[in-house]
């Protein structure tokens, strides 16, 4: 008895498994000729294959569980005004294909692919080229973005859009895509317990990686390299960075790293290479930075007043032209234990620590922050006797930045 | 006045501190280079030993060489000689084979390095052309103060102030004025600060080149704009000529007229 119910409720568990086995073709010569025709005919579970060649079709509703699959990457385009591709359906994946050519739109968030208050999707190894929003997630939750090539030709931030968009969702996983010349390479708003990992970020006009009232989300092993002003993290709790590289960001206003009101980060194993400024923190509180490395930045940190309890320990700062600058004379945050490649101190009991104690804000830091055009004497003779007199007995520079225990040999 | 310029610059060649003078900067180089394997970083360190140094030595082998030689001097005076062609000529002597100690001393490492194979080489040559441009601008500013004064304490008291003057006090000036000052726009101020003092001009010239990170952040954006510009390395170097071109008239002028 039990073994009849139970092959019974096999059968209607399977039942729809079978029917599921088809595959609709796409192509000229196909039973269907435009891909919209495919939508129509499919079912839930159906595969819809999609062989190389241009399709040029009004917006492409994805509205039942399919799979839409390029075979060769055939080009999908829109009508002008109109989006791509717009998955209104839990469980869709979208693999394979190249989407371009979207024109900016000043009044439409317009976008390759959008996902429309659904789930469960997969966004896989697509390429988006010219196109003005690549990929809109709107209320989207629990879906995979994964292996996409997206390339825009941004010039500005008014007439460009971002190459991956989150607005409200949680559970997406971004990986392994590469993002160049949009606005934000990513721009998530609202989107919780997000992980955005090995993407590749560049020459975007505004930022790599943009986070904005999102909480819980992680992101690791990413570059971020020449974009306008690298990543910025807004408004946010509880987010983790980790391993990723932040390189190039120069200009201006530009900085690997932003951190504006972000509470109980961490911070760890990043690299942070040739930046104006390596992390730019304002108004951030307990923050953990560990085992990062700041090499050859202008400003290696840049710490606003009004931040409390951030952490470096571990960190190595090699030849930047300014490890710290920080504003207000309160100091609740803690420098101990880093390698600073400008400690000049001795270890005479060699236990790896230096014996005297190490200060990362220099009186020319001082001094840039209030006077920002005398900048141009960095590296003078006068600068450096300047810093050293005050090294040898503080002055200006408030006394409580210190580095108690720096160390003598770098992290590896 | 080129057997002038080559007898004055083969007496140099001969000497003890010209040899010391290459030497130094022919270990210390390759010490650098030894010691660090990121060219860039060697070329930030040479910048500061170039922009302190080459001066000073610069302006003290300037007073030197026109004390030691002033019986040589009398005596060529004494010829039929025109005296502008003598005493340009001492001085490009002077000149010529301190840019070649220069020169030589900081690019055989390099060379051996295999710099010209090396994505650094543009900031290499600017490193190098600043020195040579300051050698000639010191030694001429010593070689003219030397010829002004008599007086051998005086005029090395002159000269070291001269040096002390352009690489520290100015800049001491400059930020004090800037703090005075700094509830006004002062970018324009400053860039034409920076000109007229050819340490600085140098200094700025190879830091545009090597350290750009930090000169970019929001002030750096009027020097990037001015400096990043044809028109601002052309100011710059005619402002490095001008500095080269004032001791040559100046030498010219007093010799002229002075009376041995």
């Amino acid at each position: 008895m039990i073994n009849a119910r139970f092959a019974l409720l096999c059968f209607l568990f399977l039942a729809p498994a079978f029917a599921r086995a088809r595959t609709l073709e796409v192509c000229a010569s196909c039973a269907y000729n435009t891909i919209q025709q495919a939508l129509d005919a499919s079912r839930d579970g159906d595969r819809v294959l999609v062989k190389a060649g241009t399709y040029k079709e009004p917006t492409l509703r994805i509205t039942k569980k399919i799979a839409l699959t390029g075979e060769n990457y055939p080009i999908l385009e829109a009508p002008k005004g109109q989006e791509i591709l717009v998955i209104d359906a839990d469980g869709v994946t979208v693999e394979g294909l190249q989407l371009q050519n979207l024109a900016p739109h000043y009044l439409k968030d317009l976008a390759a692919i959008r996902v429309h208050r659904k789930g469960f999707f997969r966004i896989l190894n697509n390429r988006l080229i010219n196109t003005f929003f690549a990929i809109y997630l709107e209320y989207a939750h629990d879906g995979e973005v994964i292996g996409n090539t997206i390339t825009g030709t941004a010039v500005n931030e008014l007439s460009s859009g971002n190459g991956v968009h989150g607005w409200y969702g949680e559970y997406v996983c971004i990986e392994n895509n590469t993002i160049k010349g949009h606005r934000d390479g990513i721009y998530l708003e609202f989107m919780h317990f997000c992980s955005i990992s090995g993407n590749h970020s560049e020459a975007n006009v505004r930022y790599g990686l943009h986070f904005m009232f999102s909480n819980d989300d992680h992101y690791a092993n990413n570059i971020f390299r020449k974009n306008g002003a690298g990543v910025a993290v807004m408004f946010g709790k509880r987010i983790g960075m980790t391993d990723n590289l932040f390189d190039y960001n120069w200009g201006r206003s530009a900085y690997g790293l932003l951190l504006k009101e972000i509470y109980d980060a961490k911070i760890e194993r990043n690299r942070f290479v040739q930046n104006t400024i390596g992390i730019h923190i304002e108004g951030a509180s307990r923050v953990a930075y560990r085992q990062n490395t700041f090499q050859r930045n202008g400003w290696a940190v840049k710490i606003a007043g009004g931040c409390l309890d951030h952490d470096f320990s571990q960190n190595n700062f090699l030849s930047n032209a300014m490890d710290f600058v920080l504003n207000g004379r309160v100091n609740s945050n803690t420098f101990d234990g880093n390698y600073w490649s400008e400690y000049t101190g001795y270890d005479l009991d060699r236990n790896g620590l230096g014996d005297v104690p190490h200060r990362p804000v220099k009186l020319f830091s001082y001094i840039v922050t209030r006077t920002p055009e005398s900048i141009i004497l960095l590296r003078s003779l006068f600068i450096d006797l300047m810093n050293f007199s005050e090294k040898v007995s503080p002055v200006f520079t408030p006394a409580g930045i210190l580095d108690q225990q720096p160390l003598m040999h770098p992290i590896s | 006045m080129y057997k002038i310029l080559r007898y004055s610059f083969y007496d140099l060649m001969r000497s003890r501190w010209t040899y010391f003078y290459f030497g130094f900067f022919l270990l210390f180089t390759l010490a650098l280079l030894f010691l660090s394997s990121d060219v860039g970083k060697v070329i930030i360190s040479l910048m500061n030993v170039i922009l302190v140094l080459v001066p000073l030595i610069a302006t003290m082998f300037g007073i030197m060489f026109y004390y030691n030689s002033r019986e040589f001097t009398e005596l060529l005076l004494a010829q039929q000689l025109s005296r502008t062609q003598l005493f340009l000529g001492q001085y490009l002597g002077l000149a010529l084979s301190l840019s070649a100690s220069l020169l030589l001393g900081v690019g055989l490492p390099f060379l051996f390095y295999g710099i010209f194979f090396s994505a650094e080489i543009g900031n290499f040559i600017v490193l190098l052309l600043n020195g040579v441009l300051l050698s000639f601008i010191f030694s001429g500013m010593a070689f003219w103060i030397a010829l002004r004064h008599e007086n051998r304490i005086k005029g090395f008291g002159l000269a070291i102030m001269m040096w002390l003057f352009f690489a520290v006090i100015y800049d001491g000036i400059f930020l004090l004025l800037l703090m005075w000052f700094s509830d006004y726009p002062l970018e324009y101020v400053s860039l034409g600060a920076s000109l007229l003092n050819p340490v600085d001009l140098s200094r700025i010239l190879i830091l545009l080149k090597l350290d750009i990170s930090a000169l970019m952040g929001y002030t750096g954006a009027v020097f990037e704009k001015f400096l990043g510009t044809g028109l601002g390395i052309a100011l710059s170097f005619l402002s490095l000529g001008f500095w080269i071109l004032l001791p040559t008239a100046n030498i010219r002028r007093v010799a002229l007229t002075k009376d041995f």
